[in-house]
């Protein structure tokens, strides 16, 4: 295979908002690259539809503080209340610097950015719903990725496109690099950098049904998993209660902001018996509960009883091309209805990861419980856990998670780079790799062992087991199932042997992430004998904030999970009983 | 129901030239056209190449040409296509694999318009002010994915592949028109050029391929009447 070698102070691996905004900042004060297996502007990021919060006021009174509890309590109390601060109390320069670099957002008639509700925000600590996320119609992640790629492009930084990183150097817990795969040769890289930023985004592959992209398959969490880096609080993953039925292609909230309601097989409003004050505003755990409670007592529509419908009949035509035209395109191209005319069948679909690479609010990563910093690596966005988000991530916090982390990530590495002297990497660091995708290639194959076999299982299993709720019995059947899958993992091969677009090879290398991401999924999950924000568990259905007000680290430990925890930082919001 | 395929096939390690293999898949009708080049991927033949990642019509990774036209796999449904369905890579720029083509030309194209906001004025603390209305001269332009579907769908670029293309002109429209950018004239210097927006003959290709449904070839219109009004 032939080995490229570069040399670099720093690198970034994912080029969605996080990792676009992390170069940005660090680009200007070091020899930088941006790696990404997909085009910048391909990224998930784009796909990101109703809004970015700020506590901007420009509808009504607002500020960020009620910002912050909001969010605290929507993670069920489980964030770290003083990230959770700097994530409210940044998020106003934030959207303003996105507007001067040119983000198109929405306008209200005075000129101001335009703001909307959004579930689970709300004005003075519960009062009513407020008017928090900045939105640009219902595209607002193409706006922010493009914005971003834009900026970056002014400012001339490099890009990697279609090189997928496979293996990072850590020696003496010291980074030196990372190691990647140029998709359209099969080239292997080696990229000499002694800060490196993970930004690699969500797993929702893991699922069967997911809003999200095939490219997201946890890379980033699963490289340093492999390396013995903890991932935290794994078993917090949220499913959004409104995904195209099947499909799963997501409708967003922005639906219900602008007054679009749930309503079952007999057109009732059920959310007004789950969350009487704020309905169908409610958090998405608790709606998405809310269905899946529904669907089984009978409620559900259709033949087989399994979906609900969301109703924008009475929003009007205009409401609907000026404020969400794109879902409402996503529901004519793919179902083939009108939503002025008919209500929309949803169910719930596997949406983001609250946890990931554990991380300080500096987007360090940490390689332990105790907070111990791993020089030199970092994360933000969807791939890391600060934690802002804590067991259930209020809508519109995400985007704003990658722009305020992304920038403290890249802050970081030139703190970084500019205290500390290039290390080098040796020429034979790819060895490791190189040696196991030859191994890839030489196999034959075998369609029993094919990715496509393997993944699937893995997917439908996870989706019958590890969903909205659990119970011991449904997660010890999901590990063995796990291991089983895993055993097939061993023996994976794939029929393409060439050199340029492999992407079966690649697959196979995902597929051990997904992998990965499922087992510390389910050992967190099984761990956790309480229910809080989006782990419910049938079996132990109070949240316990005697025993688990915590966070769980999940290590790497042969082929099973061991697990460690780490106190809650609590501030100004004592943990209450959360009721909406 | 049963689902003729005939995909172009071209694999630069062992074909000098592209040739058609077909597959009988079955396939439901609501199922996309993306989902067909799965099935063939997952259980018939692991090499075949194509991108893809949001599988919604929103991340521009899958043009490709289906029956003549192109689209986006993601967002074609199964019944909308006749059969047997033709698929082969989008036109003009060099195929590396299968169905995935060379985008370095088509990127360069698109940073040649400076496709960013240029405005040296302070903008103060807060946000700059936009009318809806001057918001709204520019939303249509805003909405582009850069996947590559108008620029190859064009006469003149496949003729003349130094011609910047639909998806460039759309991209500097989308600045040219914001209110807040100040370097319109800049821009429009670069697409008074020969190989710029007056390369255009309205063939209405280009309009007829985005899957955002942009006005491509009247975005290009605008900016040629503005090229006019610079001297
Ligand atoms: C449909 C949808 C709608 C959403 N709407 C909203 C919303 O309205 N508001 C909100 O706040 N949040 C929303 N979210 C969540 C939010 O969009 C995401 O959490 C966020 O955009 C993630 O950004 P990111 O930069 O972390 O990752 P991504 O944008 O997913 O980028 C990941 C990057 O990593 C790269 N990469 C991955 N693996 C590798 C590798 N091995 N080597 C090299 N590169 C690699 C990819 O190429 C890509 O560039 C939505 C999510 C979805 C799915
Ligand atoms: S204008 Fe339309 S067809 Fe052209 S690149 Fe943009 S989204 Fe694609
Ligand atoms: S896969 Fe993203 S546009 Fe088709």
């Amino acid at each position: 295979m032939k080995v490229v070698k570069h040399s670099f102070d720093g690198v970034i691996v994912g080029a969605g908002g996080a990792g676009l905004r992390a170069a940005i900042e660090a680009a200007p004060h070091m020899k930088l690259a941006v790696i990404t297996k997909l085009y910048p502007t391909r990224s998930h990021t784009g796909a990101a539809q109703g809004g970015m919060s700020a506590a901007l006021a420009n509808v009504e009174e607002d500020n960020w503080n009620w910002h912050a509890f909001d969010t605290v309590k929507g993670s069920d109390y489980l964030a770290d209340q003083p990230a959770v601060d700097i994530l409210c109390k940044e998020a106003i320069d934030s959207v303003v610097e996105l507007e001067h670099w040119g983000l198109p957002f929405s306008r209200l008639e005075s000129g101001k950015i335009a703001q909307r509700r959004f579930g689970g925000h709300t004005v003075r600590e519960g009062e009513a719903p407020a008017f928090r996320a900045c939105y640009a119609a219902d595209r607002t992640g193409h706006m922010i990725l493009q914005t971003l790629y834009q900026k970056c492009v002014s400012m001339g930084v490099t890009f990697f496109d279609e090189f997928q990183v496979l293996d990072i150097k850590i020696d003496d817990g010291v980074c030196k690099g990372v190691i990647a795969y140029e998709i359209a040769t099969g080239d292997i890289h080696i990229f000499e950098a002694r800060a490196v930023t993970f930004a690699t985004g969500g797993f929702g592959k893991i699922y069967k049904v997911s809003s999200n992209a095939h490219s997201l398959t946890g890379d980033g969490p699963g490289i340093l998993y492999q390396k013995g880096i903890p991932l935290e609080d794994m078993e917090f993953y949220q499913f959004h209660p409104t995904g195209i039925y099947r499909l799963g292609i997501l409708l967003s909230e922005a639906a219900r902001g602008e007054g679009g309601i749930l309503r079952n097989k007999d057109g009732e409003r059920f959310m007004e018996r789950y969350a009487p004050s704020i309905k169908d505003l409610a958090p998405r755990d608790m709606v998405s509960r809310a269905i899946a409670t529904e669907i089984s007592e009978g409620n559900g529509a259709g033949p087989n009883n399994d979906f609900v419908y969301l109703d924008l009949t009475h929003l009007g035509a205009e409401t609907i091309k000026q404020k969400l035209p794109d879902i409402t395109d996503f529901v004519r191209t793919y179902v083939k209805i009108e939503p002025i005319n008919e209500p929309i069948p949803v169910q719930p679909t596997a949406h983001y990861a609250m946890g990931g690479i554990p991380t300080d609010v500096n987007a360090r990563v940490l390689s332990d419980a105790t907070g111990t910093v791993l020089p030199g690596v970092y994360s933000a966005g969807e791939s890391a856990c600060v934690s802002v988000h804590g067991a259930n991530r209020l809508g519109t916090n995400s985007l704003l998670d990658i722009v305020v982390f992304g920038k403290r990530a890249g802050q970081s590495m030139v703190d970084y780079v500019s205290s500390t002297k290039p290390m080098p990497l040796s020429d034979n660091a790819a060895e490791d790799l190189t040696n196991k995708i030859e191994n890839l290639m030489e196999k034959n194959h075998n369609p029993e062992f094919s990715v496509p076999r393997i993944r699937e299982e893995l997917q439908d299993s996870m989706e019958e087991n590890a969903k909205i709720f659990r119970s011991e019995d449904s997660l010890e059947k999901q590990t063995k199932i796990l291991s089983n899958l895993r055993d097939r993992y061993q023996n994976v091969t794939i029929s393409d042997k060439g050199k340029v677009f492999n992407t079966e090879l690649l697959e196979a290398i995902e597929l051990e992430y997904l992998l990965d991401m499922s087992d510390t999924t389910v050992a967190s999950a099984l761990h956790r004998k309480e229910s809080r924000g989006a782990h419910s568990r049938v079996d132990h259905v109070e949240r316990d904030d005697k025993n688990w007000l915590k966070h769980s680290f999940a290590f790497k430990n042969g082929d099973s999970v061991k697990l460690e925890y780490k106190d809650v930082e609590l501030g100004n919001y004592e943990p209450k009983e959360r009721k909406y | 129901m049963d689902v003729k395929v005939n995909i172009l096939r071209y694999n630069p390690e062992t074909d000098r030239k592209g040739h058609w293999e077909e597959y009988i898949l079955k396939a439901d009708p609501d199922e996309r056209i993306l989902d067909l080049l799965h099935k063939v991927k997952w259980f018939d033949d692991g090499s075949l190449a194509f991108r893809r990642s949001c599988a919604h019509g929103v991340c521009g990774s899958d043009a490709m040409v289906v029956n003549g036209e192109n689209m986006l796999a993601c967002q074609v449904l199964v019944k909308e296509v006749s059969t047997p369905i033709k698929i082969e890579p989008i036109r003009g720029l060099p195929v590396i694999k299968d169905l995935v083509v060379n985008m370095d030309s088509f990127f360069d194209s698109y940073k040649k318009v400076m496709p960013y906001l240029i405005n040296d004025d302070e903008p103060g603390e807060r946000e700059r002010l936009q009318s809806p209305e001057d918001r709204d001269r520019f939303e249509d332009t805003t909405k582009c994915i850069l996947c590559a579907a108008c620029t190859t769908s064009c006469p003149v670029f496949w003729t003349a592949d130094t011609y910047v293309g639909p998806a460039a002109i759309v991209n500097a429209h989308r600045f040219v028109f914001d209110s807040r950018d100040n370097a319109s004239k800049q821009r429009l210097e670069i697409l008074k050029d020969v190989d710029g927006a007056f390369r255009c003959r309205t063939a209405f290709n280009c309009t007829s391929a985005c899957p955002r449904g942009i006005q491509v070839t009247k975005a290009i219109e605008d900016v040629k009447r503005e090229t006019l009004t610079i001297n």
